[in-house]
């Protein structure tokens, strides 16, 4: 009671006061609040949003706990002090407490600048145009950390944050109004204004850029390799890993995107809290998979040689897409962002789909980086809406068509 | 004649409290009070002054854009207030009810008559206020013909007064009204009804649906849009099966009868049941003995829960209602509200929400929001519980940056706010949907027309 009651009188006294949304971000986080309706449904359904971004978040964490695991695996097995775990996901060598704490302190301090920086900015624009701070950024925060590098460096990440929010989102109007997915904007700016950070062989381990430092000063050390699978195939190498290790997500890449098997039971639980869109996720494995199997078609009918720099990718089996990169990451947590996807039923077959083509497209295609996963959602964002807008002409036209067979 | 429409989109809200089929005469009421905001756009021309004498049926007020369409007493008796708000506008004519009511007798219809003559003695007599048009969902424009006629006899509302339970033993009165109605359009009447037991089953000069499925499929713009949607240019009425009693009595006898059945129903009533009461009359003859506790924090609803008014204790059953729900108010925080697991309450999703656990349970839900307004971000979840051949969202929206041409194409002329109840109902970001639908027909009346 105590609590709950000073909290109430401290809202009531101040209730003019212009930074009253920060203390309500605080208050609604503790209680959900006292209002009511109005004239309109004199009831409502138990959920809101704060409840709706929670359920994503939720879904994630499994990946964030493997995430710093597989950090600090990688990291030790670049460096040779343990062996290649073999037992598959349940493996000793991989569940240590030895690799979770060296992820453990690289990972925390990305979520803590991605939730800082971003709800501070949140927080200054809901008080500069007078509305309640919004809970996008909730999910966005959790995501930022998920997808990038695991060496980034945290200012970087700070500004690529305040970037992302500010143009990705506020100057749109807040959460609800934004075009381009938060997330994705803030990775797209790292990429483009920080691309050494975000590609190449040496960002994806811990610790490989400061050996890579160490050797340029003229230390005898070994240098540290890296490279994700998308790497080795764009240069035609073999990848290297059992697709099991793949699924599993025992492999180098961006902190959250390596457990094909924990994300796929993170969508799966989307689709069960009917909170992500299974259409979307459906329809863009299918893309994905149908734009897999026209590569290989062109490499099994010799349309290109082995001499080709595309080979490697193209050759691929179509359905190990699904398994390496930042596909399924991005299909079940970012394409289905329900503001920036399209909007209507109809429009998420149609938008998944592009987005899980479009993917391999650019994954195969794209010279500098070997990845389209978030290129591919960007641009379709941006298409989102055009998609909805002819879905929705349909329903218009038939109406349309209603009024003429009156008339005739 | 009839035809099955079965809709499957839809939610079912189940709340305890539903009436007991026991009707009861309820405390006769000193205080009647008509309100024109009930008669939405209607701009009233006041007649009964204070302190005018008015008989059961008399006029009280006429449209102003239309002198002949008159709006009457439910009651006879003295208007001792006529209430006024900003700039003179009419709120309320109270009217002091007398120990013996008088009514004005209009005379035994001849129902073989004219459309002509049936319009006027509609207009004439204070009925017409209970047809409602579509487009605007407001009171029919009595120059313009109706493509059809549409009633709804089953209430899928949660809580909402059984029909069939309601309208027994009134066959004849509602024939009366259905064949009167019948001679204003061409397109005829279109009646749906939960059972064919419905005692609007086995009307003549009537089409007959059968309709099931969840709620709104009681809904009449559920019936409209799945028979004859309206169109540019077209207009369809709509009559409240109760009401069709009331016009029906007024064909029969002559007399202006506002008299009718009210469920009282709620978590908050103590013994839920049927009582028979006037159009008008002060909610507190109801709700308080045998009914809500004095002292409680209790909602007061006019109407039922998605769609009623709320009223205070001295407050008044509104023209259309024939509920008045009692639920508690949800002014309380509650701790960790928004991610704790909850079971008792309803939700369509299933994020730590368990109510997919228990269809069948019924639910005692209070009058908090759950949550604080925010923008429209989640998607899909409006369309699994709009039957309506409409993008939910789409013309929601529409009518928030007022694009009348894209209001038009969405189809604003098919709907009314009550079709956007269950999306304001399942809404996360708690949007007034009802509100900006009204908005946006009164922004399309005042520009189009």
């Amino acid at each position: 009671m105590g609590l709950k009651q000073n909290l109430h009188n401290f809202r009531q006294k101040n209730k003019d006061k212009k930074w009253l949304p920060a203390f309500s971000a605080i208050h609604t986080f503790l209680f959900l609040p006292n209002e009511t309706t109005h004239n309109g449904t004199h009831i409502k359904v138990a959920d809101d949003l704060k409840r709706t971004m929670n359920t994503v978040i939720m879904a994630m964490i499994p990946c964030l706990i493997f995430g710093m695991f597989n950090a600090g695996y990688q990291h030790h097995l670049a460096f040779g002090e343990i062996t290649q775990a073999t037992g598959g996901f349940f493996s000793s060598e991989f569940w240590t407490l030895d690799n979770f704490s060296v992820g453990f302190w690289k990972v925390i301090p990305l979520v803590i600048v991605s939730y800082v920086v971003g709800l501070a900015i949140e927080i200054l624009f809901a008080i500069k145009n007078s509305h309640e701070v919004e809970e996008g950024y909730l999910v966005t925060g959790m995501l930022v950390p998920l997808i990038v590098p695991i060496d980034t460096p945290l200012w970087m990440l700070a500004v690529a944050v305040a970037f992302g929010v500010v143009i990705g989102k506020e100057v749109f109007g807040g959460t609800g109004m934004n075009i381009l997915n938060p997330a994705l904007t803030i990775r797209a700016f790292l990429f483009f204004a920080y691309p050494t950070w975000m590609s190449g062989d040496k960002v994806w381990v811990h610790g490989a850029v400061e050996q890579d430092q160490l050797i340029a000063a003229g230390q005898n050390v070994d240098a540290i390799s890296g490279e994700t699978i998308l790497g080795s195939l764009a240069q035609n190498k073999e990848a290297g890993y059992e697709i099991m290790d793949m699924f599993y997500g025992l492999i180098p890449g961006s902190v959250g995107e390596t457990s094909t098997l924990l994300i796929l039971l993170g969508g799966l639980f989307l689709i069960f809290t009917k909170i992500g869109s299974w259409r979307i996720m459906l329809s863009s494995v299918i893309g994905a998979l149908v734009m897999g199997l026209i590569f290989n078609g062109v490499v099994s009918s010799g349309w290109i040689t082995e001499s080709s720099k595309f080979y490697g990718l193209m050759s691929t089996e179509f359905w190990h897409h699904l398994l390496i990169g930042g596909f399924a990451f991005g299909t079940v947590f970012m394409a289905t962002d329900p503001v920036t996807a399209s909007q209507t039923n109809k429009g998420k077959w149609i938008y998944g789909f592009l987005v899980g083509f479009i993917s391999i497209m650019i994954r195969v295609f794209n010279p500098a980086y070997p990845e389209g996963v978030m290129l591919a959602i960007l641009l379709m964002n941006v298409f989102a809406p055009t998609i909805d807008h002819y879905v929705v002409q349909g329903n218009v036209k038939k109406r349309m068509k209603r009024v003429k067979a009156k008339v005739a | 004649m009839s035809k099955d429409i079965r809709i499957k989109k839809g939610l079912d809200i189940k709340l305890v409290g539903e009436a007991e089929k026991a009707t009861e005469n309820a405390i006769v009421s000193n205080f009647y009070s008509i309100r024109p905001e009930d008669f939405h756009s209607i701009i009233p021309k006041l007649v009964a002054k204070e302190g005018a004498r008015v008989k059961a049926g008399e006029t009280l007020f006429y449209n102003k854009d239309n002198e002949a369409m008159k709006f009457v007493s439910p009651v006879s008796g003295e208007v001792t207030e006529v209430q006024r708000g900003p700039r003179r506008r009419i709120d309320a004519i109270k009217i002091t009810a007398d120990k013996e009511q008088a009514h004005v007798d209009h005379g035994k219809f001849d129902l073989s008559s004219d459309a002509e003559k049936v319009k006027a003695h509609l207009l004439a007599s204070g009925c017409w206020a209970f047809i409602k048009q579509r487009p605007y969902d407001v009171v029919a424009n009595s120059d313009k013909s109706p493509k059809a006629i549409f009633v709804s006899g089953y209430a899928s509302a949660p809580l909402a007064a059984d029909l069939d339970y309601t309208l027994a033993g009134k066959e004849a009165e509602l024939q009366a009204a259905v064949t009167a109605l019948s001679k204003l359009t061409d397109g005829g009447v279109h009646v749906s009804v939960g059972s064919y037991n419905s005692p609007l089953a086995k009307l003549d000069n009537t089409t007959t649906y059968n309709v099931s499925g969840p709620h709104p499929s009681g809904n009449v713009g559920t019936l409209i849009n799945k028979v004859s949607p309206v169109n540019k240019g077209e207009v369809v009425w709509t009559v409240n099966a109760q009401d069709l009693v009331i016009i029906g009595e007024l064909l029969l006898t002559g007399k202006f009868n506002a008299e009718r059945i009210v469920a009282l129903a709620g978590s908050s009533v103590k013994k839920p049941r049927y009582f028979k009461t006037l159009i008008g009359a002060e909610v507190s003859t109801m709700v308080y003995d045998n009914g809500v506790e004095q002292n409680g924090n209790d909602r007061i609803i006019s109407g039922n829960v998605l769609t009623g008014k709320h009223v205070q204790p001295d407050g008044f059953l509104d023209y259309y209602s024939n509920v008045i729900t009692v639920i508690p108010e949800g002014d309380d925080y509650e701790f960790f509200g928004w991610n704790k697991p909850v079971f008792n309450k309803i939700s369509t999703s299933r994020a730590l929400t368990f109510s997919w656990l228990s269809p069948k349970k019924k639910y005692d839900l209070n009058t908090n929001t759950n949550g604080e307004h925010r923008a429209f971000v989640t998607t899909g979840t409006y369309e699994e519980v709009f039957p309506l051949d409409i993008y939910p969202m789409q013309i929601l929206k529409a009518c928030m940056y007022q694009d009348l041409d894209e209001m038009e194409a969405l189809g604003m002329y098919e709907v009314a706010p009550e079709d956007f109840a269950l999306t304001e109902f399942v809404c996360v970001s708690k949007q007034p949907h009802q509100k900006i639908i009204r908005e946006g027909l009164d922004l399309m009346l005042k520009e189009i027309g």
